[in-house]
């Protein structure tokens, strides 16, 4: 069964006469990594701002649980590309936030933190101000404080997209060790292709002008990742750059095919 | 998992290379000017250069002021015109920043308080605070009210046009962070707004204090019985020199040392400005 539903979504930005999604439609389950990949312009941070409830579609309609979403709430844990962290106060306040907002008591909101924390690999840091922190733990931190609020859904907008290729590739095994001991639902925006391939059950590719899904695919290498296999053996596998170069040579054809359109 | 990033205490922040042939620090250049400035007045009044009606020597200032703090000068003592001139600024300052600072936060966060409130402060920002104060002691009298009235204008407006800076500059992805934490209104006030926009406020509060204390002795030469400028004013006109010269030392002495406590309380409430984060 669907948590999150998109039904005909059309996004607009006000004034502007192109819509910047158009007809989006989609679903997410438990167990699912759903992953919009894209170039810029198609529209996949719109996407994500509104099943964030930070902005409102034109047309359509999103529902988490059956209940239309309006607004941002703490249902729908955002994890941003850049930190978005509060620098005024430590790690271990910043994990406990949410919970400090929903006033729990801050004896229980620095247990819950301090296990997020461990979730997240960050055990030892709860002192750290933020600003003594590399990039990569940053984003930890951010995925913690999502985490630590118990959303029913987890959103990442280009999580990694800031981090140098070592730190990302880190990131990323460590975000499928964490999807699957949370079993949190998990919908990512990328435009990176191979973290896209990797970390996706279902990948959706976007294409601009106006933002529309052009593929849907169903993958199982973040699975198996987690089912223990290496992630050097995942993506040297055959089927792993097979699957990476069809997607690109989509993102191609749909880039050249626009490109004929313009000429036309 | 381990992980291949330096742990950020291995890195030790602002560690940098001390050349071998150290010259001398700005710190110490700054010193060194001073004391020449002070021999250059003991030489040219104790050579009788200048006559001690003009500029007295560096020594009868000296035994002016342990006259003035042990008897006093007018009535009063120093400590008596320094705390009428210091319980003045407080006061002035305390209302300012529990009423700009509210202000400000309105005016960068609604659309209404903004139209209303910004105008009014811009219109009366510009004008130097003594221009309005013969009104105000038309409206107030001559008594404490209207000095520290017209200290709490003149700290208002930098106050609240700081806050209102620091309010508008609030980074967005903050906002939208605390938003999908599920903060409501006042608490993103309350947790985001306030920390992000303090280091705007304490500049305000910095500006506003070297504001208020220039306008308070000024206003003290005009209409005051007591106060480190009605000692100044009052000493000129019975051409005691020596008294006016310590008046103008002290005043600038308290300016000097608000403005180093207030960096240091910037340095301790907000550590994270100018960090890259």
């Amino acid at each position: 069964m669907a948590l999150l539903q998109l039904e005909r979504i059309s996004a607009q930005y006000p004034g502007s006469p192109e819509p910047v999604l158009a007809d989006i439609s989609l679903s997410l389950g438990p167990q699912q990594l759903l992953v919009a990949l894209g170039p810029s312009g198609s529209g996949k941070t719109s996407l994500l701002n509104l099943i964030a409830g930070f902005v409102e579609p034109s047309a359509g309609r999103i529902t988490l649980d059956g209940v239309p979403v309006k607004g941002p709430s703490a249902e729908r844990g955002v994890v941003f590309q850049d930190d978005a962290l509060l620098p005024w106060q430590d790690v271990l306040a910043n994990v406990g936030f949410g919970l400090e907002l929903a006033g729990v008591s801050r004896e229980k909101r620095e247990i819950r933190a301090r296990e997020m924390l461990a979730l997240v690999d960050l055990s030892g840091f709860e002192q750290r101000r933020i600003w003594q922190l590399s990039g990569g733990q940053k984003q930890r931190v951010g995925l913690a404080r999502a985490l630590a609020a118990d959303p029913r859904v987890l959103l990442m907008d280009e999580p990694f997209g800031a981090l140098d290729a070592f730190t990302r590739e880190q990131m990323q095994e460590l975000l499928l060790q964490v999807w699957r001991r949370t079993a949190k639902p998990v919908f990512l925006i990328t435009h990176d292709i191979e973290e896209a391939v990797f970390l996706a059950t279902d990948l959706i590719l976007l294409a601009p002008n106006p933002g529309q899904i052009v593929e849907r695919l169903h993958l199982d290498f973040g699975q198996r990742y987690a089912a223990g296999e290496s992630a050097r053996s995942i993506k040297s596998d055959p089927r792993f750059i097979e699957t990476r170069e069809h997607v690109l040579a989509k993102v191609f054809s749909q880039r050249s095919a626009a490109q004929r359109q313009e000429r036309a | 998992m381990s992980s291949y990033e330096i742990p950020a205490a291995a890195v030790k922040p602002g560690a940098t290379v001390i050349p071998v042939r150290r010259s001398l620090s700005t710190r110490w250049i700054s010193v060194l000017t001073l004391v020449a400035l002070l021999v250059i007045w003991w030489a040219v009044t104790a050579s009788g250069m200048i006559e001690p009606l003009f500029l007295p020597p560096p020594s009868a200032v000296l035994q002016k002021g342990w006259l003035l703090v042990t008897t006093g000068y007018m009535d009063s003592t120093l400590w008596q015109h320094l705390g009428a001139s210091l319980s003045r600024i407080g006061l002035g300052l305390g209302f300012a920043v529990l009423t700009a600072v509210p202000v400000g936060i309105a005016i960068g966060a609604n659309r209404i308080a903004r139209g209303v409130l910004d105008p009014l402060i811009e219109f009366y920002r510009p004008i130097p605070p003594l221009a309005y104060l013969p009104l105000i002691v038309i409206w107030c009298g001559i008594g404490e009210l209207s000095k520290v009235l017209l200290i709490y204008l003149a700290i208002f407006a930098p106050i609240a046009i700081a806050t209102a800076t620091g309010v508008r500059t609030v980074d967005p992805a903050k906002l939208r962070a605390a938003q999908s934490l599920g903060a409501t209104r006042t608490q993103l006030i309350r947790h985001v707004i306030l920390p992000s926009a303090l280091p705007d406020i304490l500049t305000g509060v910095r500006i506003g204090l070297g504001v208020g204390w220039s306008t308070l002795v000024a206003a003290e030469l005009i209409a005051a019985t007591s106060g480190l400028g009605f000692m100044v004013q009052s000493a000129a006109q019975f051409l005691v020199t020596d008294v006016v010269v310590l008046g103008i030392l002290v005043i600038a002495l308290i300016a000097f040392a608000m403005e180093m406590g207030l960096r240091a309380l910037q340095r301790k409430l907000v550590p994270w400005h100018g960090q890259a984060h």
